[in-house]
């Protein structure tokens, strides 16, 4: 029941974010100056922002631009991480070693500065979307060194474990054993790493946003919208001027993003995935 | 039994040194990279002098050609000599001692990475079991609303948020970091409790929290310990934007303002005791994983 | 098992929690707080570049003359009267006696001449001495006797005096030291690095009030770093801060509406000295193609840029009207040298379209082409971080598109736009933020000189790449040596004229100063002019905080 809403959900979002151009009530990016900060009203259903711009337009094209590219990202990074994690776990002694080594030096490094020289190295004038996909194509190439520890982590535990043991004794090649028994029992953390790079790289890339990476003005993101609530003034004002409706406004991003990494969660099954 | 205790530690010593030797080597390519990267990024020797509009031109031109003095590689190994004799060297953006900023901040954010671990992990892991024990499909959606929430919102907002409350940094740590944990140690207990040896002790009747306990946490230890060693870079990724918001003068802030203003000795540094503290947090399940074997 | 494990983490965590409990703050009563935005880089106030550093020597150092921040006047402090003798060149200083310094040596003219000569040290690059400097030969201080001095410059200096505002008097007994005591109102007593720099009331200090009564009324001053503007005003609004210099045009109107009518601790002074402005990159051996190079040149391509800029939007959207249109360098916040013949730009796009036509621009479609068929399309790059420079970005981006132009917007972080900006040159146009700290023209010299660094256009000529700027080097250097003032407005006022017409510069907003002053404050006078609420801290007093106010801090 509760998967069966779940994928409800996650079809209409999706199907929301790409016919975005189509059933937005409004330009994006068009500024109605006279309409500032308005509260929502029929004209914009959830109120215009501090330039006057349809609040409703630019969540819709903001999830068209994160919810395509966000989880194309995600799944780079799990799949590079499924690869490092089994490879070093199956290979072990000094690979293993250089491999983690390898895996400690990525996480510990200040990334910050690779970004910087990406953004040095790309032309000024390039098209907001093309910077974007870019940017999630980085965050999907760094992102994958914390869970590849878990994943070889758990693949070390499965190596030692009964059932391959006997399948080792029964004759099966290495490589039947890497391709065939492994995958589907460290899918359950590779997909836990999906749900929770989804939403983390959808916010990262609106951090990027400020090295001039990802996306600019006028085009939104989801993370980009997001941001708009780390104004204290913003923030404060919503929280305790009583005024439920621009509240209700200001989070709609939020709400849409918890509402799609939950369905994100509920909707595989779980349970079964290793029977 | 004594004969092989000895064979142990005597294979055991060399892998130990072997260790420290392989994580002084990663330690030295970390700090050698970042200067690289710190190099190769714009902005590097850039001075906010420059932009003086009180300064004349022969000024700025004078302070041009000091930082372009020493080479790159020149500087990297002054400084590399520098830290062998234990002298981490001068912060340039904020003209102090790096060893005396060090010895300042990371008091600050060990408490507050204390606190955000150890928070966090007491809720993930209640959490999950909690799940492992009642199988409820409310408590289900209950997590899965919860930690998208949390993973949904900005650290910088939940910062926010819990500045307003008066809260302590280190309760947003808790709160960032928590879906995360959250969310492999769900993966794993659900993985382990699908097992046909747990499904059929459940069968015969053992009761749950029995499982959980002698079943899928001692079979889930080195994966457990493994996410404890990583946890540790999560809290601290997470307490860079946290501390800024919080002004809270720690360890994250400091590298904030280190890139700010392209600090690279500083950053050096400080990446150099960041790689040494993923180094020590992600060696503490291999250690753990060979007690278990040896046992 | 798992109820132990709960046990044992539940108490690791309360063990951990216990030492960050929240802690009375040990404050005087009578210690005013306001928030840096980041550690002083240095107590010696001769290398003092950043605004923290600056704090703390305005507070804690006296000076020769000071620019009275209400009136714009110079009033004498240290010296008691002052000179201007050989034509600019010399001015001579009567020192104020039996002042002595927070160790309480005496100040007599060695510790002057000290305080200069250091100063002039060419090896130091104190940003003070540029100042001082001009060209022809060193500057130097000399004594006539222990009340008397004399700062002689190689050649004719105009409107001298107003230099003596920015040089903190040292002490020639405690040289070498790099928190030296000081003539000011406070002295340093404390400094915990990324919290608090703590001010004591300096018991030797020479004013007092007309009652008699020694001055500064205040006991301590505690400057707390807090780096970010929220929790600044978070602090503020719970009554720990009890001042903000500069609030940004959305925090204020929150202030405003949240507090309103009594107490209401918001406050608008009009048109400060800052503003928002825009420039194109004219230097010829940038790496832009030659199109846009010549687009760039064009002043009938930057005024036709300038006149599509909706500025009464920009400063009624973005400003919350707390802000005029742009005209020039200077706002009419600067009494004297404004040129109040100038008006800002007016928004015309269809004027904008005909001055286009001019240069061979025309539409094509939607889009504007030049006279060889490039679309017009160009980046402005600004500093990431700064909501409102984001939004006016946006803003212009929209009214330029109205006129078929495209405009890309690229926030960096600062470090990569100062690179850009003066080293690889490898940018279209640049939006970023003017702070006018000197009321003279004579502090923009490397501003408007076409061989200055900070002429930003086109920095470092060797010889002025146009005609325009030829004759901005010319009014430039005649006012520096006028010594005539009516002259030098004269000279002043034809370079804001040229630099309206030839627009190297798109002055886009000027903004009000807008600052918070708790009522508890007394005394106050807040001035447009830096730093802007705490000038007079001297005569500055505080109201002993009402029964239950909260004085919670972070410890």
């Amino acid at each position: 029941m509760t998967r069966t809403m779940a994928r409800a959900i996650l079809v209409l979002t999706f199907l929301a974010a790409i016919l975005a151009p189509w059933i937005a009530p409004r330009a994006y990016d068009h500024q109605y100056r006279q309409a500032v900060n308005a509260s929502p009203s029929s004209q914009f259903p959830l109120g215009a922002d501090n330039l006057g711009r349809d609040r409703l337009s630019r969540l819709l094209e903001g999830a068209r631009v994160s919810l395509l590219l966000a989880p194309a990202a995600a799944a780079l990074a799990v799949l590079l991480a499924a690869i490092v994690g089994i490879l070093s776990a199956y290979l072990g002694g000094v690979w293993d070693r250089l491999i983690m080594g390898a895996v400690d030096l990525l996480l510990a490094l200040p990334w910050l500065f690779l970004l910087l020289a990406v953004r040095a190295v790309l032309p000024l004038n390039v098209a907001p979307r093309l910077s974007v996909t870019l940017t999630f194509l980085l965050l999907g190439a760094l992102g994958w060194a914390a869970p590849a520890r878990v994943v070889r982590a758990q693949v070390r535990a499965l190596l030692d474990s009964d059932f391959l043991l006997q399948a080792r004794a029964l004759g099966i090649s290495p490589a039947r054993v890497l391709t065939r028994q492994l995958p589907p029992n460290v899918a359950p953390v590779l997909l836990a790493q999906f749900c929770v790079s989804v939403p983390a790289f959808v916010l990262a890339e609106a951090s990027l946003g400020l090295l001039g990476l990802g996306v600019s003005e006028p085009l939104p993101s989801l993370g980009s919208l997001l941001r708009d609530l780390e104004s204290l003034p913003a923030l404060h004002a919503s929280l305790f001027q009583q005024a439920p409706m621009e509240m209700a406004a200001m989070l709609a991003p939020a709400a849409f993003l918890v509402l799609v990494i939950c369905s994100f969660q509920l909707a595989f099954p779980q349970q079964e995935i290793c029977s | 039994m004594t004969p092989t205790a000895t064979k142990s530690t005597i294979q055991k010593m060399p892998r130990i040194l072997r260790r420290v030797f392989a994580a002084l080597a990663t330690v030295l390519a970390g700090g050698f990279l970042c200067a690289l990267l710190i190099r190769l990024a714009p902005g590097y020797g850039f001075d906010e002098r420059e932009m003086d509009q009180r300064m004349r031109a022969e000024s700025i031109r004078a302070i041009r050609a000091e930082r372009t003095e020493t080479g790159f590689a020149a500087l990297y190994w002054q400084n590399l000599r520098a830290a062998i004799g234990g002298d981490l060297g001068k912060s340039r953006a904020l003209n102090r001692p790096i060893a005396e900023l060090f010895a300042e901040r990371l008091p600050v954010t060990a408490r507050s990475m204390a606190i955000g671990l150890a928070l966090a992990w007491v809720f993930a892991l209640g959490l999950a079991a909690a799940m492992a024990v009642t199988r409820s499909q409310a408590l289900n959606a209950f997590a899965a609303a919860l930690s998208g929430a949390t993973l949904a919102l900005p650290s910088a907002v939940i910062a926010l948020l819990f500045l307003l409350a008066g809260w302590p940094p280190g309760l947003a740590v808790a709160v960032v970091i928590f879906p995360r944990i959250f969310r492999y140690l769900d993966s794993l207990t659900r993985g382990i409790l699908d097992q046909p040896h747990v499904l059929f002790a459940e069968a015969k009747g053992v009761s749950r929290a029995r499982i959980l306990a002698y079943h899928v946490l001692p079979v889930a230890a080195e994966e457990i310990a493994a996410l404890a060693g990583i946890s540790v870079s999560l809290a601290f990724g997470a307490l860079i934007p946290i501390e800024v918001v919080c002004g809270s003068p720690g360890f994250g802030l400091l590298a904030w303002q280190a890139a700010q203003a392209r600090d690279l000795p500083l950053l050096v540094d400080m990446t150099v005791i960041v790689t040494l503290f993923t180094i020590a947090a992600n060696s503490i399940p291999d250690f753990f994983e060979r007690a278990e074997r040896a046992a | 098992m798992i109820r132990r494990l709960f046990l044992l983490a539940t108490i690791l965590a309360a063990a951990v929690a216990l030492p960050a409990r929240y802690a009375f703050a040990q404050t005087s009563n009578n210690e005013l707080r306001f928030a840096l935005r980041a550690d002083p880089k240095t107590f010696n106030p001769l290398l003092m570049a950043d605004e923290p550093s600056e704090t703390v020597s305005y507070l804690t150092h006296g000076v020769l003359i000071r620019i009275n921040r209400a009136t714009q006047q110079l009033q004498p402090e240290l010296a008691t009267s002052w000179k201007v003798t050989e034509g600019g060149r010399k001015i001579t200083f009567t020192l104020r006696q039996g002042v002595t310094f927070s160790d309480g040596t005496p100040f007599t003219s060695a510790d002057v001449v000290y305080t200069f000569t250091s100063m002039m040290d060419p090896k130091l690059h104190s940003p003070i001495a540029d100042t001082f400097q001009v060209d022809g030969g060193p500057t130097t201080a000399h004594a006539n006797g222990k009340y008397e001095v004399t700062i002689a410059f190689p050649a004719p200096v105009a409107g001298l005096e107003r230099l003596f505002d920015q040089a903190p008097i040292l002490s020639a007994s405690a040289s070498g030291k790099e928190a030296s005591p000081g003539l000011g109102p406070f002295m340093l007593a404390e400094y915990k690095a990324g919290n608090y720099v703590l001010l004591h009331r300096n018991s030797h200090y020479w004013k007092h009030d007309a009652q008699g009564k020694q001055l500064p009324y205040l006991d301590a001053v505690r400057l707390e770093i807090v780096p970010n503007r929220d929790l600044e005003m978070l602090r503020f609004a719970q009554g720990e801060l009890h001042l903000i210099n500069n609030l940004d045009a959305d925090s204020f109107e929150r202030m405003a509406a949240q507090n309103g009518g009594a107490s209401n601790s918001a406050r608008d002074l009009g048109p400060s000295l800052e503003g928002e402005q825009m420039w194109f990159n004219q230097v010829a051996a940038s790496p832009l193609p030659d199109y846009k190079k010549a687009w760039f040149r064009s002043t009938n391509f930057r005024r036709a840029i300038s006149g599509a800029i909706n500025r009464h939007d920009l400063t009624r959207v973005v400003y919350q009207n707390h802000a005029s249109p742009g005209v020039g360098p200077f706002s009419s916040a600067n009494k004297f040298w404004f040129n109040a013949n100038l008006k800002a730009h007016p928004y015309d796009p269809a004027d904008a379209l005909r001055r286009l036509q001019l240069d061979g621009f025309h539409k094509s479609g939607p889009d504007l082409v030049d006279a060889s068929g490039h679309v017009v399309e160009f980046s402005v790059i600004t500093n990431a971080g700064n909501q409102s420079r984001e939004r006016v970005a946006a803003m212009i981006q929209q009214d330029l598109k109205q006129i078929g132009v495209h405009l890309n917007i690229v926030t960096l972080d600062f470090p990569s736009i100062i690179t850009r900006i003066t080293q690889s040159f490898d940018y279209e146009a640049c939006l970023l933020g003017l702070v006018n700290v000197d009321l003279d023209p004579s502090a923009q010299m490397n501003v408007w000189m076409s061989s200055g660094e900070n002429h930003q256009w086109n920095p470092a000529q060797k010889t002025p790449a146009t005609a325009w700027e030829a004759e901005l080097d010319q009014l430039m250097k005649k006012q520096a040596t006028e010594l005539d003032p009516a002259k030098r407005k004269a000279a002043f006022d034809r370079v804001q004229e040229i630099v309206s017409e030839q627009v190297p510069f798109l002055y886009l907003v000027n903004k009000n100063a807008l600052t918070a002053v708790s009522p508890a404050l007394g005394n106050t006078q807040p001035s447009v002019l830096r730093p802007q609420v705490y000038w007079n801290a001297e005569t500055l007093t505080l109201a002993a905080p009402a029964a239950g106010s909260k004085q919670l801090a972070m410890k």
